[in-house]
């Protein structure tokens, strides 16, 4: 029997909103990176479901640049929270409020 | 077949998805996170996306996650996440407008989709020939720009985390200049 392609999208958004909620609440940089990534992976789910549905591989494909995409950004943001943890000694983001108005 | 793998498989990952936020230490977020990155390939599997699972094992679970590892060991494991809110109420009204995406995205599913739609028939022939030719002929010219993207990603993260020379003091770049002196005649 097939799974209907809801369920994968209904995953998809469950873990969305994990990741959302960890964003919001945690407040070490390097967990908020992770919760980031678990947005990354469940967006990546719902274009494949959508893919899968419309019987073709173009929605695996742009999955694919956005993994390409999230590695590029993970090397990025690691580099600057270790540029960071440096000059302040401190991955806690409340550190970090230089620009804050 | 495939409705049991989904039912044992996603309720793993969505734990290990609620774990991950509710370690103190970073190390066992990342673990769990890579726990949810497997069943996520999984997922993928189970769509007939083969080689994006591997991907996913290989890119995600693999080089993404040991990148964490070890910046997580570089920077020492930071235990001591306050548990002072610096905006008061901010958790509880976060946690609330998870819930409230979550409504709004199973409402969304449910008018857009529908619960009982089945997958059309996957497509046939080899996946990863599939996803190979239209990657190489309809987007090939994307495929190039993400290799000068990751170029670009590698000169950064050395500049970034680069170690300044010794002697040279790490906040020069931030200091003011200082003003310069009257000439007294």
């Amino acid at each position: 029997m097939r799974t209907p392609i809801a369920y994968f999208l209904i995953l998809s958004g469950l873990l969305f909103a994990i990741g959302t909620v960890g964003v919001l609440v945690r407040r070490n940089a390097l967990v908020i990176f992770m919760s980031i990534e678990l947005q990354l992976n469940a967006v990546n789910l719902s274009l494949i479901a959508f893919s899968r549905q419309l019987g073709g591989v173009d929605g695996q494909v742009l999955a694919f640049f956005s993994i390409v995409v999230a590695a590029a950004e993970v090397v990025v943001g690691l580099a600057i929270i270790v540029a960071i943890f440096r000059k302040r000694a401190s991955a806690n983001v409340d550190d970090v409020s230089l620009l804050k108005w | 077949m495939d409705l049991l793998v989904f039912w044992i498989v996603a309720p793993i990952s969505v734990g290990a998805g609620i774990l991950m936020l509710l370690q103190r230490n970073a190390v066992h977020s990342a673990l769990f996170l890579i726990l949810s990155q497997f069943t996520l390939a999984v997922m993928f599997a189970l769509l007939g996306a083969h080689f994006l699972a591997a991907a996913q094992v290989i890119v995600y679970a693999g080089a993404i996650m040991v990148l964490f590892l070890f910046v997580i060991m570089f920077l020492g494991v930071d235990r001591r996440e306050a548990l002072i809110e610096p905006l008061r109420g901010q958790r509880g009204l976060a946690i609330g407008l998870g819930a409230l995406l979550v409504a709004v995205v199973f409402v969304a599913i449910r008018l857009g989709v529908g619960l009982a739609t089945a997958p059309g028939p996957a497509p046939r022939g080899d996946n990863v020939e599939a996803v190979g030719r239209t990657l190489f002929t309809k987007y090939f010219f994307p495929f190039e720009v993400t290799s000068i993207l990751l170029i670009v990603a590698a000169i950064a993260a050395m500049v970034l985390a680069r170690r300044r020379a010794r002697g040279v003091p790490d906040t020069e770049v931030f200091e003011e200049p200082e003003p310069e002196r009257e000439v007294v005649p």
